[in-house]
């Protein structure tokens, strides 16, 4: 382990990672110096979305399972805090543990329904269930319905006060840190390698008598209990919740970002998470320094940029890395 | 009496969604290509009409003038971007055709600018006609229930009885064979490409006249005709049009009749305010329960 | 080439990180949210160049001081919306951030900008009734209404005609609950049908159409902004029910809408806290300049736009530019001391205005181009309801 890591920094890919970690660990007190709180603020929806995109890199990257309704696991974290926070149950303590289990159980179930299907069918029926939780939201009248809700953010008395954006910043990065820690834990173990082994050939995993369809079924519900857990962090960052987190575009974008990012990387989903959010902040003044009034049409080069990442860059940024061993 | 007419409006809805997802289904099948940018071509297809429109001063020949014009456009999308995805996942196919979907939207913008458009139902069919003593019905919707059905039968014309057709059904079910056929599969697959979207044209200009010409108008009923032709089968144009009809009258009766049906079991207010719910989720809820009694559809290949 | 590309790339990258070039320091900084991109774009254009004639107007400058307006773009979603705003107060560090077409960008913004950047903000079109009421707060500021105010006015006008039943349709999503809630709330007569359809994903209202024309209502109510609008409007004219059933309306027919509603629109009524020819020197004025410059007729949300950065400047120039004492400015907006194109303008106690409602009858000028004018004043000084819900004197 430890000559691994070493070894792994002599690589471009090992220190591209470890500067960025360390710049990311470093950010609130680096922002705080050059007077850029802004770029604090970029960083946490960074830091929350390489979460999401890390969960969904679970089923996706390692799984071959092209999840279309990720975002709804962002709803189920963001309203079960936020419906417990209008009810006057404010601890985190009970909000954080109850919105996981509740995304937990309901991947399962409908990952037990959805993983009878294959391929595009698979891709469509994730979409219907996370249309209905995505309509179970916006018909919530009582929570806001459409125009959301406005919500205290969760308390965990005298330990961290999230109000902190410093503070609130560290623990959504310790929380990355976590996630990629577990998630490269569990692609390494015995269950990751029938889960990427499916991936590649379904019908050897099932001769060599692997209940696949159960493996599926167990990475899916980690994986909604991950992206809960996500949910959660956007609610508390904005100290809003609306149905909006969970349209099906949110879900595009994920699927954005761990594809960005290069899919079955243990750190795609963070430097996909960089650079989609880099595009969006600076592909904007970029157009209009090359010609005033530009910038409005950025996604006239954004869509083609997509095009070209799909087409030629299957490996993501991850792969601009050099080779992956492993 | 209410009710033949709503049967008719969910007739005609569900016409126009088969026009849309017939060129979907056909993509999907015969390449197995998951194209999102199909409800741009719809859109361009609106577009389109409306300059030609402007141009030829005829409703009619506009239109004729358009289906043309989207069909050379889905022969350059085609040339230039989808061919390089037929070998490749779902996954890069999605994303591709995702970009291609900001980029029409914002090129459609920069060309034809923020606001939307109008197309005028032609002279001819703005009038309503009564199709039972006393009770009026658009004459436009029945136009578009005439051309509608005769498309659906063109097609199964073109798919049962056809050369391309031959091939299209090879396609849908085993893809190496028309190769071994010794066709000039990358002429099919332009073709088969150009026609589907000069069928999205069509439905984006038919659709016109009574919704608005705006960019993005594809996108809201992408989904369904996603819906439609997962629910009918991929490469199913049967099955397309089955799905299709079912989504309307589902969608009709959920709109039309839930309201009161709920009433007889529910206070108003609950009644009132769960059906719109009910409805906006029902054909999701239809698919879902599609899938799971047969995971490829009602007409599709069994894997 | 390359070396002139890099040499963009920086300075676009500085300009990111908020590393202004030295001049912008002494500006008045107002930011202005809306949507710019994606269909609804069309609303946005139109508050924009009511706002660059605002500046216009102003010759420049604000007490003395250069005008600098940064438009953002929502995108028509709250998180996007959210972060921009966040931009706006943290970076460019904005005195003032307008606009906000939407309830939902309004309120998943509102903490960010009012709360936790204490940055004076000001809605030129949304009105969701928390802020008018509980959540109502000093940094807030409204150039428009409250969802409910307008249709109750409509609702009002429609008692005094002696409309005796109708049949309302909306979408069902958040404001259109509100909006017909609204007309509730102060029409008398019978409610003959009530539906509520998909949103925003329904472009087909034959259903909705059928069920009106086999209820026979006295009038129908309907509530859909932009190209819902357009559909709405157009599918009720092709089945028949223009010559039998009259259309009342809020927000579905307006001078974004009405070059694709057309003749289709021709004597609906609808209601509006402003209308294009209220008998004002500065609403002439606009109206005249913004017709000169652009061709087309201005919409209340451009009016409204308009009203916001001169609301601001009233502010600005009372104090002379000096705006380092922020209860001095919101001391300053709350007096309104400006001249509205709507005419008097007074705040109430929760920083919405106190204003009439104007029934306005969908016209053709002399030139053919479809607009609105002004038949009754439907309600005066119209408070809203929540105002009492919000703690602020």
């Amino acid at each position: 382990m430890q000559t691994s890591l070493i070894a792994s920094l002599r690589t471009p890919r090992g220190l591209v990672t470890t500067a960025l970690l360390l710049v990311l660990a470093l950010l609130p007190l680096l922002t705080q110096a050059l007077d850029q709180r802004y770029l604090l603020l970029v960083g946490t929806r960074i830091v929350i979305w390489s979460i999401a995109a890390a969960s969904l890199n679970m089923i996706l990257g390692y799984g071959g399972l092209v999840s279309f309704g990720h975002a709804a696991f962002f709803g189920i974290g963001g309203y079960t805090v936020g419906i417990l926070s209008a009810n006057g149950i404010n601890s985190g303590w009970i909000q954080w543990p109850a919105a996981v289990a509740i995304a937990g159980v309901w991947a399962a179930l409908i990952g037990a329904l959805s993983l009878r299907t294959r391929g595009v069918y698979f891709i469509m029926i994730t979409l219907a269930f996370a249309q209905l939780v995505y309509y179970l939201g916006s018909g919530l009248e009582a929570y806001g319905g459409d125009d959301g809700l406005n919500i205290g953010r969760s308390r965990f008395s005298g330990l961290i006060d999230l109000r902190d954006k410093a503070s609130f910043y560290w623990l959504c990065f310790a929380l990355l840190l976590a996630t990629l820690w577990f998630s490269s834990r569990l692609v390494n173990s015995r269950f990751g390698y029938v889960l990427r082994g499916a991936k590649s050939n379904e019908l050897r995993m099932t001769a060599l008598g692997f209940p696949i369809f159960r493996y599926r079924l167990a990475a899916f519900a980690i994986a909604g209990a991950f992206g809960a857990l996500a949910g959660i962090l956007l609610a508390n960052e904005g100290a809003y919740i609306s149905p909006a987190m969970m349209s099906w575009v949110k879900s595009g974008d994920l699927i954005v970002i761990v594809v960005l990012g290069g899919m079955g990387a243990l750190f795609g989903p963070l430097y996909g998470a960089i650079g989609f959010f880099a595009v969006e902040e600076f592909l904007k003044p970029l157009l209009d320094l090359l010609h005033k009034g530009w910038g409005e049409y950025w996604q006239i080069v954004f869509g083609p940029l997509l095009v070209m990442v799909a087409l030629y860059a299957q490996g993501g940024i991850d792969s601009l890395l050099g080779r992956r061993h492993g | 009496m209410e009710y033949l007419i709503q049967v008719l409006n969910g007739l005609q809805l569900g016409l126009l969604m088969f026009l849309l997802a017939a060129g979907l289904t056909l993509t999907f099948g015969i390449m197995d290509l998951v194209n999102l940018a199909h409800g741009s071509l719809y859109m361009m297809g609106a577009y389109f009409a409306w300059t030609l429109i402007g141009w030829t001063d005829s409703f009619v020949l506009g239109a004729l003038l358009a289906i043309p014009a989207t069909f050379l456009l889905g022969v350059v999308v085609e040339v230039v971007v989808a061919r390089r995805l037929y070998a490749r996942d779902h996954l890069a196919q999605v994303l591709a055709t995702f970009g291609l979907i900001l980029f029409f939207n914002e090129l459609v913008r920069a060309i034809w600018g923020p606001d939307g458009k109008s197309i005028a139902v032609p002279a001819f069919l703005d009038h309503t006609v009564e199709i039972l003593p006393g009770i009026p019905y658009p004459a436009y919707r029945f136009a578009l229930i005439v051309v509608g059905t005769a498309v659906a039968l063109l097609l199964a014309w073109l798919v049962a009885r056809t050369r391309l057709g031959m091939l299209i059904r090879a396609g849908a079910s085993n893809r190496r064979m028309i190769g071994a056929l010794g066709v000039n599969i990358e002429l099919l697959f332009t073709l088969v490409f150009g026609l589907g979207a000069a069928f999205a044209g069509l439905a984006g200009l038919m659709a016109a006249p009574i919704a608005s010409v705006k960019i993005g108008m594809g996108d809201d009923i992408l989904i369904v005709a996603f819906v439609i032709i997962v629910i009918g089968g991929i490469g199913s144009i049967k099955g397309a049009f089955v799905a299709a009809l079912m989504v309307g009258q589902i969608d009709i009766v959920g709109r039309a009749f839930l309201p009161d049906f709920l009433k007889t079991f529910l206070d108003p207010a609950s009644a009132s305010a769960a059906a719109p719910a009910i409805s906006q989720v029902l054909i999701y809820v239809v698919m879902a329960a599609v899938l799971v009694w047969r995971p490829t559809g009602l007409f599709g290949q069994r894997s | 080439m390359t070396g002139k590309l890099f040499g963009g790339a920086t300075v676009a990258a500085m300009l990111a990180l908020g590393l202004q070039p030295a001049f912008a320091q002494q500006a008045v900084k107002i930011g202005f949210v809306s949507t710019f991109s994606g269909p609804q774009a069309a609303i946005g254009e139109d508050m924009r160049r009511s706002v660059d004639l605002a500046v216009e107007h102003l010759g420049g400058k604000m007490g003395g001081k250069p005008i600098q307006i940064i438009y953002e773009d929502d995108q028509f979603k709250p998180d996007v919306g959210k972060q921009r705003s966040e931009k706006l107060v943290e970076q460019d560090k904005a005195n003032f951030i307008a606009g906000y077409i939407w309830s939902n960008v309004l309120l998943a913004s509102l903490k960010t900008v009012a709360d936790e950047g204490d940055t004076i903000m000001i809605s030129a079109n949304a009105g969701p009734s928390q802020i008018a009421g509980e959540l109502c707060n000093k940094n807030f500021f409204s150039t428009s209404w409250q969802n409910d105010q307008t249709p109750m006015a409509m609702g009002e006008y429609l008692n005094q005609k002696g409309v005796k039943n109708l049949y309302l349709v909306g979408p069902n999503y958040a404001a259109g609950k509100d909006m017909l809630a609204g007309l509730k709330r102060t029409y008398k007569g019978k409610i003959v049908g009530e539906d509520y359809t998909k949103w925003p994903d329904q472009l087909d209202f034959s259903a909705e159409l059928t069920k009106i024309g086999a209820a026979k209502p006295d009038g129908i109510f309907i509530f859909y902004p932009g190209a819902h609008g357009v559909q709405f409007v157009k599918q009720w004219a092709q089945a028949g029910l223009n010559k039998t059933v009259p259309l009342y309306q809020v927000f579905s027919i307006d001078a974004i809408t009405l070059p694709q509603q057309g003749d289709l629109a021709l004597g609906t009524l609808g209601a509006q806290e402003w209308v294009n020819d209220l008998p004002n020197d500065q609403n002439k004025r606009y109206v005249e300049d913004f017709k000169k410059k652009y061709n087309v007729y201005p919409s209340y949300y451009g009016a409204q736009s308009y009203d916001a950065i001169m609301l601001i400047a009233s502010a600005v120039e009372a104090l002379k530019g000096d705006l380092s004492n922020k209860d001095k400015v919101r001391a300053e907006m709350k007096k309104a001391n400006f001249k509205s194109l709507r005419g008097d303008f007074k705040f109430g106690n929760n920083n919405f205005p106190v204003e009439n409602f104007y029934i306005q009858e969908t016209v053709k000028d002399p030139q053919g181009l479809m607009t609105v004018k002004t038949i009754a004043t439907a309600v005066t000084a119209a408070k809203d309801p929540f105002a009492d819900k919000c703690p602020m004197k």
